[in-house]
């Protein structure tokens, strides 16, 4: 670009990095949001303690009242929801890019469903108490699921459209046998239940929270690593195998990563609703067209359930489980994209 | 750009699932010409593009690059070296012409690797031989149709393949934009040897702008060759079931394909009209 001369090249290398600049500067936006809401929901509550006790708590020393109530309550919780956010968004934005739908996520094709239908099996009927052994049932049925649908969607290879109906008939098979497993169990008081059925944090522990990190530490890197190809089979998936993608081997690694982040944050948090379905449409709609929505997706997705969070337990006379608050954002979003979707294709 | 890369089809079976669509068919792709494939409906043009561009296994024989089996060959070697543009590519919401065209440097990238100075410079390149440069910030879906299959073109070309597949690519437009993009085409194979292979539905433009002409019948090949040496009346009775009479073009001196229809038919031979007007 010297001399202000604009060649071809300078025109594609400027506008390049116009984009990558503006996508670095909404990623680092979202990502202190995400910071400003996680201090937040260690800072409010009954009590308020400032960010000197939170800090002196995180670093480990005894401080009286803040050691418990920060420490022992508000931190599993908060971590809780980050992550279990982080990997909803993640899992979900990768599934409605590889299928080209806002309505392919997880939790719309009814794979966070089989999830929980898993983990309430094994609490209600096979009495584990385990949270990893209940992790990995429900992840061991989340993929069963996810491979049921496939193979009656499978027609051909084709996917799409089908898939999404399918998957979402059985998702409501599965959250009928999670109600039906609920309803049976009287001991159940209603917090338990509403974990099942719309998800919530109440009762956060580092016990339900270390199943999800490591869970986290595993898949996100392992999607991310696709968002290059990812992203190439929106072009369809003739031109990005033209391209040089291996297009069966992307989607499968896809899948598998997918369904496993869902999993392990439904049996750590239930299936908080709409959390998959919302975040990557919310991340497109502030990203823009330019750059990977994965990393976007996924702050969104944890900004959600924090924020839902703190909605949920103190901005009413009553504190509501945090899929209560998803569930109504969500299900406006939904009449929105389907009326939309009835009007267009309904791609992301 | 060398014209060296020898792309040949060799006893290739097609098949998706049952249905076998193509049958041991043989064909030698020219290098450094333009190969147009022609046909009726459902006679396996596209299917047997698909095979070339290795988007499809052949049930027997091999699609041959340079030699080796094109199936055996590291995915992203043959991406550097085939270009496919397929029949409808989705261009993502929003997208930019130029982050689209980018889409083209995929081949050359690996994981985790920076954009380079050369990447732009092949995005940029490939936007100017397109003359979609003007275009470069716009997003795709607000082009119209001809502007967009340039764009397309144009990641294709951002890829550097010495051999381009296209299927079908004047379907959905206005003929001046049909013109236009196989000008195009025969710019690129002029110019830089590209090896170009279309499928393509009009007749008369397959045979006024292929080097070589190859004629698909039923999963076969009914004739291959240059397009004055092979497409003829009887060509066009066997391969798409139509009387037509077949004149030379008087812009090209190419053949030209008259249909013989039912009506408004003069000439027909079965049953002559004359218009009274």
């Amino acid at each position: 670009m010297s001399a202000g001369v604009l060649t071809s090249t300078g025109v594609v290398a400027a506008g390049r990095a116009r984009r990558t600049r503006r996508w670095r500067l909404i990623v680092t936006i979202l990502a202190i949001a995400v910071v400003v809401a996680f201090c937040l929901s260690l800072m409010v509550g009954r009590t308020f303690y400032g960010p000197d006790e939170v800090l002196r708590v995180i670093a480990g020393q005894k401080v009286p009242g803040a050691s418990f109530t920060v420490g022992v309550l508000r931190l599993p919780r908060a971590v809780l929801a980050a992550l279990a956010g982080f990997a909803f968004g993640l899992a979900g934005v990768t599934f409605q890019t590889m299928l080209r739908n806002a309505l392919a996520a997880p939790d719309i094709i009814g794979i966070s469903s089989g999830a929980s239908a898993g983990a309430v099996f094994a609490i209600l009927v096979l009495k584990v108490s385990s949270a990893a052994t209940v992790s990995v049932l429900a992840i061991v049925t989340a993929l069963a699921t996810a491979g049921l649908i496939y193979l009656l969607a499978y027609k051909d290879g084709v996917l799409g459209t089908r898939l999404i109906l399918i998957g979402i008939g059985i998702g409501a098979i599965l959250k009928s046998l999670v109600s039906y497993l609920i309803v049976r169990a009287a001991a159940w008081d209603l917090q338990v239940a509403m974990r099942w059925l719309t998800g919530s944090l109440n009762g956060a522990a580092w016990s339900r929270v270390l199943p999800l990190a490591v869970a986290v530490a595993v898949f996100v890197p392992l999607l991310l690593g696709q968002a290059r190809n990812l992203d190439l089979l929106r072009l369809g998936d003739d031109a990005a195998a033209a391209l040089g993608v291996r297009v069966e081997r992307t989607r499968l690694v896809a899948i598998l990563g997918a369904v496993a982040l869902t999993a392990f944050a439904t049996a750590a948090t239930g299936p908080i609703a709409f959390v998959a379905f919302l975040a990557g449409p919310i991340a497109a709609r502030i990203v823009g067209p330019s750059g990977s929505l994965m990393i976007p997706a996924a702050l969104v997705g944890a900004l959600l359930v924090l924020v839902s969070d703190l909605i949920g337990q103190f901005a009413f006379d009553t504190r509501y489980p945090v899929g209560v608050i998803t569930g109504a954002v969500g299900a406006l979003y939904l009449v929105f994209l389907l009326v939309r979707t009835n009007r267009s294709g309904g791609s992301l | 750009m060398t014209d060296t890369h020898v792309l040949r089809v060799e006893g290739v079976t097609l098949a998706y699932g049952e249905r076998t669509v193509v049958e041991s068919l043989d064909l030698l792709v020219p290098p450094g010409q333009i190969t147009a494939i022609i046909g009726a409906n459902a006679c396996g043009k596209s299917t047997l593009l698909r095979a070339m561009s290795r988007l499809l296994a052949p049930r027997h024989g091999r699609v041959v690059l340079d030699g080796k089996d094109l199936h055996r060959l590291p995915t992203r070697e043959v991406a550097r070296t085939l270009g496919l543009l397929p029949q409808s590519p989705i261009a993502p919401e929003g997208i930019t012409v130029s982050d689209l065209v980018a889409r083209g440097r995929h081949p050359y990238r690996r994981l985790l690797a920076r954009w380079t100075a050369e990447d732009d410079a092949a995005v940029a390149r490939a936007l100017e031989l397109t003359g979609t440069v003007d275009l470069a910030d716009r997003p795709v879906e607000e082009l119209s149709g001809g502007q967009r299959q340039r764009v397309w073109i144009a990641m294709a070309l951002a890829q550097q393949t010495d051999i381009l597949l296209l299927d079908e690519p004047t379907t959905f437009l206005d003929l001046n934009h049909q013109v236009e993009v196989l000008d195009l085409l025969t710019d690129l194979n002029r110019e830089r040897g590209t090896t170009i292979v279309m499928v393509l539905h009009d007749l008369n433009l397959a045979a006024r702008y292929a080097d070589h002409l190859v004629a698909v019948k039923a999963g076969q090949v009914y004739a291959a060759g240059a397009p004055e040496a092979v497409l003829d009346a009887t060509l066009v009775r066997e391969v798409f079931s139509m009387d037509s009479q077949v004149v030379p073009d008087p812009v090209t001196g190419r053949p030209l394909v008259l249909p013989i229809s039912r009506h408004h038919c003069s000439v027909d031979r079965r049953e002559p009209v004359t218009l009274g007007v």
